[in-house]
């Protein structure tokens, strides 16, 4: 071989060494981590949950959380004033009390006993205050600071008005918490358990901004305690044996992977290196089914898929228009045949698993109020286009489109609309795909005739969807502006009784219904998977599987 | 020959500040912000908070500018969607891990590719010709993420050894390196053939054989080294390719490298990783195209570079 060619080699391989070392300080972490994995594989004795969490965690810095990706690490790492126990039942979590005034605004929460951070620090009320305040701090730009939106000034403070000084969360000592809300709410202490409202170790973060960037320094009050994480490849928990209740934890820790690919991650759910699995893919959720698989599971989800129809655009005007498109789909067999995980036909925007005054389902109270009739659907079509004197060929000319954001289910279900659609409506509808951020820009702008949107619940609360529709929310796309369903939603926001609030929402859902601006389609479910020996993985409907008490048997 | 690479490098400068410009224009004109996800929207006040922190709300010149001037600093700034790690520890983090792989790609495809297309050439139309061209057909279309998916359905699901997807250690790299090495080894293979072929029906490959060399000698010494020289000409961006990884591998094998973030900060809007992953590839494209220009007028005489060497 020649002398240059050997030469010009030499050239490639310094060039590439120097490439990789001039960045290596991250390759020392990422080139030795056989001692983790295999570690925890290996030692018998631990029980060990492995699993996968899909995305990179942006923060595990509680308020700067922006997603599941970030709360199903949270959640089990910090725990706020309330939390949920083992059966999914909301309990006292870092409050072991707390007392609600007369009025219904003032809140005073007490401290457990004897509860620590993981550095040793008590978990004290003044930590609470800091933390409300820091998550409401414009500077810190939280993506969820709008939780937080009921205490008192903390609007006003996070849009740049007000001061931090007056928002309504004072620790009266290191053991009593007092908050005052802008308007009595219902669930708030339900609230306390979103992670938003998760407390942060004010000494740590004062001395330390970067707390939460790297394992190391990251310290929490939870259950479980963070001990390793090696940024899109794997997040390690341990169990936190200064927890109050760690005698309850069986669990010695849990490894997420960060494995983007749900296929990869079914596979290696399949190989057996994960004992649970949350982002299933479709078609393996409906051949699970199939075979009545014990290992999946259905989970209660709080969330609903929609269609906008836009009210700017003549003929979805008229109402008729409306409820004859909503008439014509067949959602049984849309979640049947076509979503396949479990989803429930839509039976208005509010979703199952939400309860009334009773306790009872709010479901229940307002019953199904959607009709699939294609007969009738045609009807009430005719009779619109007539209203709006448009013929049905002067509809199908003017080419209205469904607009979705690109994915194989919403188009496939956006397919089987447009054929129930045509078989009885006799209409055309065309279909548009756009990446999501285009969707979410088209309609904010009023750019679309019909669009694809789902909505996931925050709280416990019909609140958490019914809010989406009220005249001034910022998620109204459809622009509905309908004083007396304003009416109702705002005195449900600012009374603390119960059967004045259930019966004004089920008013306003009957009213939304009756008026049309969204056409339902389903209520979404998050099917999970679970190995035969793992035990005690509870759903509470607006969070991930629960974890926390799980269990490993032989 | 300092002439020559400091006008080189000059180019390479102004390239660079092309390629930036591009970005930062293309990357605001498209709809969508950094803060905005599928099924959840944020209230406006959140919304102004966000854009004032990351200092989105100022004019487009200003953020230009400023750009301009923490990137001559080499500071990328801070990711939109990370509040754990800045872009530079992003990119510092990836790179060497999408490295790594495209190095042992480019070794898996550097031996067997030109190897395999000499094969082919010396057996022109016969049986080994026919199986490397079907093997560098199947390299050239088969798209990767069916290639992973494959090998993580038949090899990674059966050969307990072989983890499935992951990063730590040698075993995890196997299959996406030669994901990876598949389609390049294809090309260089299918190059390393035509060229052989040409050269080898040249004049002076049989004045060689007339002169009574070994037919081995004269494959070796004349046909070989001088069919090699296409695919010199392709390294510069092959290399740089696989070195910064590829986004299909990388999301079915899950493995934390850097080609992930080209359509992961894209499909985010997560502006400053743009930029830095484009700019980060611009610069080692231009450096390896660079070291190409150079290697190539060391290993064939016949270029010179500068006009004292006509």
């Amino acid at each position: 071989m020649s002398k240059k060619l050997l030469v010009l080699m030499s050239i490639f391989l310094v060039v590439v060494i120097l490439f990789t070392g001039c960045t290596s300080p991250a390759d020392d972490t990422s080139g030795e981590p056989e001692d983790t994995t295999e570690g925890t594989k290996d030692t018998g004795e631990k029980k060990i949950l492995r699993t996968n969490n899909s995305s990179e965690p942006g923060s595990l810095d509680p308020p700067l959380a922006q997603g599941t990706h970030e709360s199903w690490i949270l959640t089990n790492v910090f725990e706020g004033l309330m939390t949920y126990d083992e059966n999914g039942e909301m309990v006292y979590g870092m409050a072991e009390d707390y007392e609600v005034s007369e009025d219904g605004l003032t809140y005073t929460f007490t401290i457990r006993d004897g509860v620590t951070w993981t550095n040793g620090d008590p978990v004290t009320a003044h930590d609470f205050e800091f933390s409300w305040k820091r998550a409401l701090d414009p500077e810190l730009a939280a993506d969820y600071a709008h939780q937080l939106y009921y205490i008192k000034g903390g609007e006003a403070y996070n849009s740049g008005e007000g001061s931090r000084d007056d928002v309504g969360v004072t620790a009266l000592d290191d053991k009593t918490l007092e908050v005052t809300l802008e308007s009595p709410t219902a669930y708030f202490a339900e609230l306390t358990a979103f992670y938003t409202y998760f407390p942060v170790n004010k000494n740590v973060v004062e001395s330390n901004p970067d707390w939460a960037k790297n394992a190391e320094t990251h310290v929490s009050n939870g259950p479980f305690k963070l001990v390793e994480w090696k940024h899109n490849d794997q997040i390690l928990i341990e169990k936190n044996e200064d927890y109050y209740n760690a005698d309850k934890i069986k669990l010695d820790g849990v490894d997420f992977d960060i494995l983007e690919d749900q296929n990869t991650a079914w596979q290696k759910y399949s190989g057996g290196e994960y004992d649970l699995l949350v982002d299933v893919p479709t078609s393996v959720v409906y051949q699970l089914q199939q075979q009545e698989n014990p290992e999946l599971r259905i989970g209660e989800q709080v969330g609903t898929y929609y269609y906008n129809v836009n009210p700017d655009v003549k003929p979805f005007n008229n109402v008729k228009i409306r409820k004859a498109l909503s008439m014509a789909l067949d959602r049984e067999t849309i979640v049947t045949d076509i979503t396949q995980g479990g989803q429930i036909p839509a039976e208005g925007v509010v979703p199952l698993g939400l309860k009334d005054e009773n306790g009872n389902d709010f479901r229940d109270g307002v019953g199904n109020l959607i009709e699939y009739d294609p007969e009738g659907a045609k009807a009430l079509l005719d009779e619109g286009l007539a209203e709006e004197g448009m013929t049905l060929e002067e509809f199908n000319n003017n080419g209205y489109v469904l607009l979705y954001n690109t994915s194989e289910s919403h188009k496939k279900i956006a397919q089987a609309a447009q054929e129930m659609w045509r078989t009885a409506l006799g209409i055309e509808i065309g279909l548009e795909n756009v990446e999501f951020q285009v969707k979410l820009d088209r309609e904010k702008s009023g750019d679309y005739d019909i669009s694809r949107a789902g909505w996931i619940g925050d709280y416990m609360d019909p609140m958490t969807i019914l809010d989406l529709w009220w005249s001034e929310s910022a998620f109204n796309d459809v622009n509905y502006n309908n004083p007396e369903y304003d009416a109702l939603i705002l005195e449900s926001k600012s009374t603390n009784d119960q059967n004045i609030r259930m019966e004004n929402m089920r008013q306003a859902e009957r009213m939304l219904m009756e008026d049309m601006p969204v056409i339902s389609v389903y209520f979404y479910t998050q099917p999970y998977v679970q190995k035969p020996n793992v035990e005690g993985i509870y759903k509470v409907p607006i969070r991930y599987p629960g974890i926390t008490y799980a269990d490993i048997t032989e | 020959m300092t002439k020559y690479l400091l006008k080189r490098l000059v180019m390479v400068v102004i390239t660079i500040w092309i390629v930036i410009t591009i970005t930062f224009a293309l990357m605001h004109s498209v709809p969508g912000n950094p803060f905005a996800t599928e099924n959840k929207n944020i209230p406006p006040i959140v919304y102004e908070n966000l854009l004032k922190k990351y200092g989105l709300d100022k004019p487009y010149s200003e953020q230009y500018v400023m750009y301009l001037k923490n990137i001559i600093r080499g500071d990328f700034g801070d990711s939109m969607k990370s509040d754990t790690e800045t872009v530079n520890e992003m990119i510092g983090r990836g790179f060497p891990v999408s490295a790594r792989l495209g190095v042992q790609a480019l070794l898996i495809a550097l031996i067997f590719g030109p190897a395999l297309g000499a094969i082919a050439a010396l057996f022109q139309n016969k049986g080994p010709d026919y199986i490397a061209m079907i093997i560098s057909i199947i390299g050239v279309s088969v798209p990767s993420f069916l290639l992973g998916a494959f090998l993580i359905q038949f090899i990674a699901s059966n050969i307990e050894w072989i983890p499935i997807g992951g990063w730590g250690e040698f075993r995890h790299t196997i299959l996406p390196s030669f994901a990876l090495a598949l389609m390049p080894l294809a090309q260089t293979a299918r190059l390393m053939r035509s060229s052989m072929l040409e050269i080898l029906g040249q004049d002076y490959i049989k004045t060689a054989r007339s002169k009574g060399i070994s037919k081995t000698a004269v494959i070796i010494k004349h046909a070989v080294r001088n069919a090699i020289l296409p695919i010199v000409s392709i390294l510069g961006t092959t290399v740089s390719n696989l070195l910064v990884g590829s986004f299909v591998i990388e999301k079915i094998f899950g493995i934390p490298g850097l080609g992930m973030f080209f359509t992961t900060s894209v499909f985010n809007r997560d502006y400053t990783l743009i930029m830095g992953v484009t700019v980060f590839y611009a610069i080692i494209l231009v450096t390896a195209l660079l070291v190409v220009d150079i290697a190539y007028m060391l290993v064939d005489p016949r270029i010179r570079l500068t006009k004292e060497g006509r």
